[in-house]
């Protein structure tokens, strides 16, 4: 980890990475060291902004291209294979590899960033939104068709919304996995809490202040926004929650 | 035949569905017509391609060949989807939609066509008191519901629009038989308010005679064996198929569609209170009994052994016993001879819940079903 960090590290500075007030005498910074964190409240709650508008921008495109190509998959059922196909290669590929890859088309830049997020989040929510529209009931959908819906108003109002629980454990998924993602994008210099691990590391000595900060507040988002999505979840299937009384 | 198009509702013509990868079809050249206001029941083993004949009604499924035509109309001239907003559709797994209060459900149909907000809420309000269903449960989802309950909102949502025709693809096949018989009777109530036509499909013969105006009886690859009304099928079945499919006990099976008023009901063995025990004896010997009813006007009081009336008094100042068996005029023969074997002076009395009627003896039912 920390030897492919040198190599990209070059690829872009963070602006504030040489780390003003640093004390090179002192051989060993304490594990935590909280004026730090006071002194520097208004960039650990920048970073934290960056953090969620990264990880908001990737899984929303996300769902959005996900949506899409789920409907492809499940109006061409020949489709649904080679998309998952895609979608697993595209899974798989080292975060830093594709940000490589990406740098010809887009540079360095938030859109390399957005795009290499962008494609972790394909594999689940596809999967999850065609799982998810595929366990619906086979008698909910022929009673619908028998009352006389036509197609796209059944997949918006019959299909989709029972889909939802599933398709939201997928967004929760995708969300962490992207949240625990955009710390790479620190090596982009794009910002986000990895910043602060990623300068921990790198000052001399290591300044384990941050990389706390950093790994803390990462985590820390991830649990926030996964039980939010959870939140979310219940405000919108309350059907789900009333058991049969009788 | 001017008279037969105007009564017939649904007409299948010479109806084929060969389903893609098979060479067998799964309904052969079909041709039945469903008459306006009656309820047609298909009814035969699996395999006999009845759900596939009413799925080829609304087009759920697309017959091979053949025509299909609904109120004289091609049901080929409209769009699938706008052919099956007038047709109401019932299945045995109801589908009722999760995710949906009771009243969302219901309103689906009439949601669909576009009618306005108060005509729907006054519309599910009609149709929850209709199926006996409490106005509470209009904010309910349907998981909240019993069997039986859900049931009865699936029948609901089907009549929302008050289509002409309704399709029912074995709807009572997962309920428990009491609910079941609860349903059945409550859909012959409707039916005789509402004069829908309607198409039932069901594999259980019972429920076919029960329901059914007219029962069309299939065989394996949508082949008709028999369409005719149930006591027809049941006196002369058109062969040993129908015969078999019927299964036992077919007489007692067509004393269920007869009426006690149907039957030859006689005075009976009975004599006013004030009658002397002479007069007594006389009409027990003329009916060939040994006991005699006695008469408090147009009552039927009780009755007595003839050898226990004590000469000394009139017939009505002895006491006498209960009589065992009172069966209303529109009970069925089937239930009539049930009770009567149940007795031991072998005889209903037939009485209009006040005013006695007449006697059903166990030899006219006898007859009944030899004529």
């Amino acid at each position: 980890m920390s030897g492919a960090a040198v190599v990209v590290a070059g690829l872009g500075q963070p602006a504030w990475s040489s780390v003003p007030g640093g004390v090179v005498a002192q051989a060993q910074r304490p594990l935590f060291e909280w004026d730090w964190v006071v002194r520097n409240g208004g960039r650990i709650w920048d970073a934290t902004l960056e953090h969620l508008y990264l990880t908001g921008m990737a899984v929303g495109i996300g769902l959005a291209a996900s949506l899409l190509l789920a409907v492809v998959a499940l109006r061409y059922r020949r489709l649904y294979a080679p998309i998952i196909a895609v979608g697993g290669l595209l899974y798989t590929l080292p975060s830093l590899a594709l940000f490589a890859l990406l740098l010809p088309l887009v540079g360095i830049s938030v859109t390399n960033a957005v795009i290499a997020l962008t494609t972790y989040t394909i594999l689940i929510l596809v999967r999850n939104i065609v799982t998810g529209i595929d366990g619906v009931p086979a008698e909910v959908v022929e009673a619908a068709q028998g009352m006389g819906y036509q197609r796209r108003r059944l997949f918006l109002e019959i299909e989709l919304p029972l889909a939802l629980p599933v398709i939201i454990a997928g967004l929760r998924i995708a969300s962490v996995t992207v949240i625990g993602l955009v710390t790479v994008t620190a090596l982009l210099g794009l910002g986000g809490l990895g910043s602060f691990i990623l300068t921990g590391f790198r000052v001399l000595p290591p300044f384990p202040t941050q990389i706390v900060v950093g790994t803390v507040l990462s985590v820390a988002l991830a649990v926030l926004v996964d039980l939010l999505l959870l939140a979310l979840e219940k405000a919108l299937t309350p059907w789900s929650r009333r058991k049969a009384t009788v | 035949m001017p008279e037969t198009v105007s009564q017939t509702m649904i007409e299948l013509d010479q109806v084929t569905k060969v389903f893609a990868g098979t060479t067998d079809p799964a309904v052969d050249a079909l041709s039945l017509a469903v008459p306006r206001g009656e309820l047609v029941v298909l009814v035969g083993p699996s395999g006999c391609g009845k759900t596939t004949t009413l799925k080829m009604i609304n087009r759920i499924v697309e017959p091979t060949s053949g025509t299909i035509t609904i109120d004289g109309q091609d049901q080929r001239t409209r769009p699938g989807y706008a052919l099956r907003r007038d047709i109401g559709y019932v299945i045995q797994q109801i589908g009722l939609f999760p995710h949906k209060t009771i009243e969302r459900n219901i309103a689906t149909v009439p949601r669909l066509l576009g009618w306005d907000t108060h005509a729907i809420t006054a519309r599910v309000d009609e149709l929850l008191a209709l199926m006996d269903l409490d106005p509470a449960m209009r904010s309910r989802y349907p998981a909240e519901l019993s069997g039986g309950q859900r049931q009865r909102v699936g029948v609901a949502r089907a009549l929302a629009a008050d289509p002409p025709v309704m399709l029912m693809d074995e709807p009572y096949g997962a309920v428990d038989p009491l609910v079941r018989a609860r349903l059945q009777d409550q859909l012959l109530e409707l039916q005789a308010d509402l004069a829908k036509t309607i198409v039932f499909v069901t594999h259980d013969i019972d429920e076919a005679i029960k329901l059914g105006d007219r029962i069309a009886i299939l065989n394996v690859g949508g082949l008709l064996e028999q369409y005719d009304t149930p006591a027809e099928i049941l006196r002369a079945p058109a062969n040993d198929f129908v015969a078999s499919f019927l299964g036992g006990e077919r007489s007692l099976k067509r004393l269920s569609l007869i009426a006690a008023r149907d039957a030859e009901l006689v005075r009976g063995p009975v004599v006013p209170a004030d009658a002397s025990v002479d007069e007594a004896k006389r009409v027990g010997a003329a009916e060939g009994v040994d006991w005699v009813g006695v008469l408090d006007g147009a009552r039927l009081r009780g009755w007595m052994w003839l050898n226990e009336l004590d000469p000394a008094k009139a017939v009505g100042d002895s006491p006498t016993r209960d009589f065992r068996v009172w069966i209303q005029a529109d009970t069925s023969l089937r239930g009539a001879v049930d009770a009567i074997v149940n007795t031991r002076n072998q005889v209903a009395v037939v009485y209009d819940g006040d005013h006695y009627q007449g006697m059903l003896f166990i030899e006219s039912v006898s007859r009944e079903i030899l004529g």
